[in-house]
């Protein structure tokens, strides 16, 4: 029984986000003139599903006390990329895919590989390799356009059985085939650790190099998956400089709602995914509710800011003023 | 010893002097394109430009230096511009040297804004500052009612940013000296500097030390705000009117000028000759690129790939086991 | 026993930090199935002895062989594996992790390469019910433990690694009676089984009752190894201490009782931590806080400097009531407060910046002139602290950082001194730093208060207490339970206030 309680308070920041994001989806629903369709969620999931999974991506390096501020820029690329080669016949297209995802792994492992061998801060580290990652986006795809393989396209961005949207489906099984396995495997343990205490992890025979190499490396491969469905939904490329920053800018920030920790070692990629639906929910619910245009932009600022700021309860716990420097 | 003591007095250290080298091998190779490098009226037109880059990086080194950093710089720069620009219309004439100090003031709430969410709420710059930027730029949006405003820069922003008064030197250049002068001032000579330095390292160390740490937070994020707007306000007196998003460019390049002066990102560390070096070499680079038409593409690899170079001659940290 | 292949054994081994010698040419042996305690002081060289022998860091020269054969240990991971197992005083656990998971951080146990939950949750529960924590629910995070229940686990964590010898660090300092006795057990049961144990305490009767064998250590030489019952306990003191132990202090002026008072502190209590805290401190006198560790002496020094928030009770300094609201309140008191923390790397100093401006930190104010700090009268005054404190360093611009322990600590002391402070509260100064320095600190804190200055000083060790303090106060629980004056400062009173009332009650979690 009391096991509950204990699961419950591990992830309480996991459940807030679900029940946040519950609350302003069913007003956003029930406001909505059409209500449920399927048309509607797929919508609503299509948009969703990105930022979620470039949140994903996010959330593993922060986990380890990092930050990955290419996010955006691997998303950018893949998007570019799959616009020129996810093309021709299914198997052509599938295989393009399995290139797509593989140029993430590589942009990852290279963000991973120097901030570990190269002994350089994450911040600063993923901020140039973001730029040569966009350059590459560029130079894949200077002006917007491209193709995408139709039939894979509509698939992705249909839904499955005529009732639920397929991109919730691949998140899903994402969740499934990729974070719960590596949220019990050592190393993504290993992540925890690190982010919680690097020297005790390194004391404790946690192998630390291996598993910052390995959130980075994960984190490019989710964030190339959220540029290849992006793909989808668009039928093309678009190396956008707003696009990446947008998109790196609000990982972070549904990170932070998800009830993932920035200073590491606390939190879960589900809470994230959360967050991502909460940020896109609120642009929704200005739409329904018929906020002038213009507002909008300042009214997300302010919610965000203001979610953002919920983070600062501990301070007021604190009864040593030495604990806040901490 | 007493070359090593002297270079070290005025800041000379290894990262400074390896960015300075870059900028001497960077004008070399550019010369071998095109003799046009090395002329002084090329030099000075960079230095201009680098002028309004250098204001924001003074500021963002500020923040750096606590082991903080500001993200709401882009739209704290078009903040700074919008409301310059507004009040020149708003109020007329009085408004054309008034609209300076306005824009400025603008810019230096948000830092304190800024200031007081980390030093208070505790929360971390990087992400405060970030929902900063966004409520500033929802604010500027509904300023503008979505679109380019109308009002137009006035004579005087003109006169600070594109001007040439005295031996026709740019002064944009001048302001930049004024603006770095102080920065200098309050790093080496005032007890707030060494305040800086003191919660970049450890915070706690200042605090038991008896120095007023928080209130050193909100001044340097204040700083690092009217720095920012400032240089917005110059932008517009450049391009001749404040537009939409006009301090994107600037956010990177800032950080990335600082830190390849050689102050550390998680602060501490690092004085404002290395940011100046920092900031030439950016701007250089992105003039060189552009002059010798390299696309945008490879301008951004080997931006990136500079930095990530230039970092692993001497950015590295220390080893988890001693 | 002498003719099997040691477990562990070190020879010729020596380990310096920057220059200086932490450890030098230590040859050393440790046993399966026996207890073997290490003996010695604050930087005799045990922690470091411990380091290298769990693979933490590398010996500067010198073998390290396991079981016979040369070993070279490059991460806590490879000492794990050939059999080595220590519980670090500084704790090993990540805080933010659950007590099942901490438990088997290593050798975890999968199932297709996912982490076997339930097999984890099983060797949770057993491995606490060993150390008697069954109170302690598998799923609860470590950093929602107290203290004493971490230290359990830590050392649950260890037994987890099946040891072939296990090294205890301090284990029990912050534990209670009845966890004490449990680990007794344990390390008996152990040695039964034929593991070998090293065990590091500073508790006299610890060793006297556990020990089979033991080495002691100073100024990093082994001094000597013997068997249980050779050695006196006075001969062991003697040997830890070294032959200077009579001219260890300067002499005492006569216990004087009609000092004006500078520092008076009427009912304090924070929380658990403090409750009801009433003394006075005169002008010109050391105040000793004596007492077990972690019995709020670190405490009452951070509230009275105004760092804790929401302190109930008064203080007064030179009769003016102080405001507990922070540092600079307290550094700008009637007689100014100053403050040398606990832990300098952390508190005290910034180790990467100059002498020259971790000096000046805390004196910034006295030092304006204008706007800025007028530079001359700065380095006039950082040179002429050096020259007084003695501060070995090749430059003041050299980062403290690469300055000996000792030095470091002199130019925290330094700092405060700067300041001209009247009231001086010191947190454990000489924990860690080399007994020259330490001389030369006891004699500061003597010519300091025959200046007329007050001093608060908390020590761990109770021979500093006996040899520096006017008068000493016993903190038990957060209270103070025995003021101990002049004469009656001695070792006797000091253990018998210390542990108060016995059986030792139960330390509130």
């Amino acid at each position: 029984m009391s096991d509950w309680r204990y699961h419950i308070s591990h992830n309480l920041g996991t459940l807030t986000a679900v029940g946040l994001f519950a609350v302003m989806f069913t007003i956003y629903i029930s406001n909505h003139e059409a209500g449920l369709t399927p048309a509607v969620a797929t919508t609503a999931a299509n948009k969703a599903v990105l930022l979620a999974l470039v949140a994903m991506a996010q959330t593993i390096p922060v986990l380890t006390r990092g930050l990955d501020l290419s996010v955006g820029s691997v998303f950018v690329l893949a998007n570019c990329l799959a616009s020129a080669i996810v093309v021709g016949t299914i198997g052509q297209g599938l295989l393009g895919c399995v290139a797509v995802l593989l140029l993430g792994i590589v942009c990852g492992f290279v963000n991973g590989a120097i901030v570990v061998w190269g002994r350089l801060q994450p911040i600063i580290t993923t901020l140039a390799t973001g730029a040569i990652f966009y350059g590459i986006a560029l130079w894949i795809r200077p002006t917007p356009g491209g193709d995408v393989q139709y039939d894979i396209a509509d698939f992705v961005a249909g839904q499955l059985f005529g009732v639920v949207p397929t991109a919730l489906v691949v998140l899903l099984l994402v969740v499934l085939l990729v974070w719960i396995p590596y949220r019990s495997s050592p190393l993504g343990r290993g992540a925890y650790a690190v982010g919680s205490n690097e020297q005790a992890a390194y004391m404790s025979g946690v192998p630390v190099e291996k598993a910052k190499i390995a959130a980075y490396t994960l984190a490019g491969f989710l964030a190339s998956l959220g540029g290849l469905i992006l793909t989808f939904n668009t039928y093309s490329g678009e190396a956008s400089a707003a696009i990446g920053g947008t998109y790196t800018l609000n990982s972070i920030a549904a990170v932070v709602i998800g009830g993932t920790s920035l200073f590491g070692g606390w939190g879960s990629a589900i809470g994230s995914i959360f967050g991502a639906f909460v940020l896109r929910t609120i642009e929704d619910l200005l739409f329904v509710f018929d906020l002038p245009p213009l507002w909008q932009p300042l009214f997300q600022g302010v919610v965000l800011l203001v979610a953002i700021s919920l983070g600062a309860i501990r301070v007021f716990r604190i009864r040593n003023r030495l604990e806040l420097f901490t | 010893m007493n070359v090593a003591a002297a270079t070290q007095k005025i800041g000379l250290d290894v990262p400074v002097m390896v960015a300075f080298g870059c900028i001497i091998v960077i004008l070399l190779a550019g010369s071998l394109y095109s003799p046009e490098f090395l002329s002084l009226d090329y030099l000075l037109q960079q230095l201009q430009v680098g002028a309004f880059l250098g204001i924001i990086a003074s500021g963002a080194m500020m923040v750096i230096l606590l082991g903080h950093i500001d993200l709401s710089i882009p739209w704290t720069v078009t903040l700074g511009a919008m409301m310059a620009t507004a009040l020149g219309g708003w109020i007329g004439p009085a408004g054309v040297w008034l609209a300076i100090p306005f824009g400025v003031l603008c810019g230096a709430f948000i830092g304190v804004l800024n200031g007081l969410g980390v030093a208070y709420l505790r929360l971390p710059s990087m992400i405060f500052t970030l929902g900063m930027n966004a409520v500033v730029q929802g604010l500027m949006v509904l300023h503008t009612g979505g679109f380019a405003p109308q009002d137009h820069a006035t004579d005087a922003m003109h006169f600070l940013a594109v001007k040439r008064s005295i031996l026709g030197i740019p002064n944009a250049l001048f302001v930049w000296l004024f603006v770095g002068l102080i920065v200098i001032f309050l790093l080496r000579r005032t007890a707030f500097g060494r305040a800086v330095y003191a919660i970049g390292n450890r915070e706690s160390v200042a605090y038991l030390s008896g120095i007023n740490t928080n209130a050193v937070l909100i001044g340097c994020f204040a700083f690092c705000g009217a720095c920012a707007a400032f240089a917005g306000v110059l932008l517009a007196g450049y391009s001749t009117k404040a537009y939409q998003a006009m301090g994107d460019p600037y956010l990177l390049p800032a950080i990335a000028a600082v830190v390849l002066g050689g102050t550390n990102i998680l602060g501490g560390r690092g004085n404002y000759l290395g940011t100046i070096a920092g900031v030439i070499l950016i701007t250089l680079l992105q003039s060189i690129l552009s002059v010798m038409q390299m696309p945008e593409a490879g301008r951004q690899v080997i931006y990136g790939s500079v930095i990530i170079g230039m970092l692993l001659l001497y950015g590295r940290g220390a080893r988890t086991r001693s | 026993m002498t003719e099997r292949t040691p477990l562990l054994e070190l020879k010729g081994v020596s380990k310096r930090y920057g220059g200086i010698a932490a450890l030098t040419d230590v040859d050393f042996k440790a046993y399966s199935g026996e207890i073997h305690a290490v003996l010695g002081e604050n930087g005799a060289g045990k922690s470091t002895l411990i380091k290298i022998a769990s693979g933490v860091t590398d010996a500067s020269e010198g073998e390290v062989l396991v079981n016979g054969t040369p070993f070279r240990f490059r991460s806590p991971t490879d000492a794990m594996r050939a059999g080595v197992v220590c519980v670090f005083q500084e704790l090993s656990l990540l805080p933010d992790m659950t007590v099942a998971d901490n438990l088997s951080m290593a050798g975890t146990p999968t199932r297709g390469g996912f982490i076997d939950q339930k097999a984890q949750r099983a060797r949770a529960v057993e491995l606490l019910k060993r150390v008697g924590c069954e109170d302690v629910h598998p799923l609860e995070l470590v950093k929602n433990l107290p203290l004493s229940r971490r230290q359990m686990v830590e050392i649950a964590k260890a037994l987890a690694k099946k040891p072939k010898l296990l090294i205890l660090d301090e284990a029990t300092s912050a534990l209670t009676a009845k966890d004490v006795e449990r680990i007794y057990l344990i390390i008996r049961e152990l040695r039964e089984e034929g593991v070998g144990i090293l065990y590091v305490s500073h508790r006299m009767h610890e060793i006297e009752e556990l020990a089979d064998v033991a080495t002691v250590f100073r100024n990093g030489r082994k001094i000597e190894t013997f068997k249980k019952g050779a050695r006196s306990v006075n001969e062991i003191i003697q040997m830890m201490i070294g032959r200077e132990v009579t001219h260890h202090y300067p002499p005492k002026p006569p216990f004087d009782d009609s000092r004006q008072p500078a520092l008076t502190v009427s009912n304090l209590s924070w929380g658990h931590d403090l409750n009801g805290i009433s003394f006075t401190a005169g002008k010109g006198e050391i105040v000793g806080l004596g007492g077990l560790d972690g019995q709020g002496q670190r405490e009452l020094l951070l509230a009275l400097f105004g760092v804790l928030k929401g302190v109930e009770g008064t203080v007064s300094v030179d009769g003016r009531s102080l405001q507990l609201s922070g540092p600079r309140s307290a550094m700008t008191a009637p007689l100014p407060l100053a403050l040398i923390p606990e832990d300098r790397k952390v508190e005290g100093l910034m180790l990467p910046m100059s002498v020259r401006d971790n000096l000046t930190l805390a004196s910034l104010q006295q030092l304006r002139s204008g706007l800025g700090i007028d530079t001359e009268r700065e380095t006039a005054a950082v040179n002429e602290m050096v020259a007084r404190m003695q501060i070995k360093a090749p430059d003041t611009s050299a980062a403290v950082g690469t300055l000996s322990g000792g030095n470091q600590q002199k130019v925290v002391l330094a700092k405060w001194l700067m300041t001209d402070p009247g009231i001086i509260l010191l947190n454990d100064p000489t924990r860690g730093i080399d007994v020259g320095t330490k001389q030369e600190i006891y004699r500061l804190l003597r010519n300091l208060a025959a200046e007329g200055k007050t001093i608060v000083f908390y020590s761990t060790d109770y021979a500093e207490l006996i040899g520096c303090c006017d008068k000493v106060l016993i903190l038990y629980g957060g209270r103070i339970t025995r003021e101990l004056k002049g004469e009656d400062c001695t070792e006797h009173n000091i253990v018998a206030g210390a542990l108060n009332v016995n059986p030792v009650p139960e330390k509130a979690a």
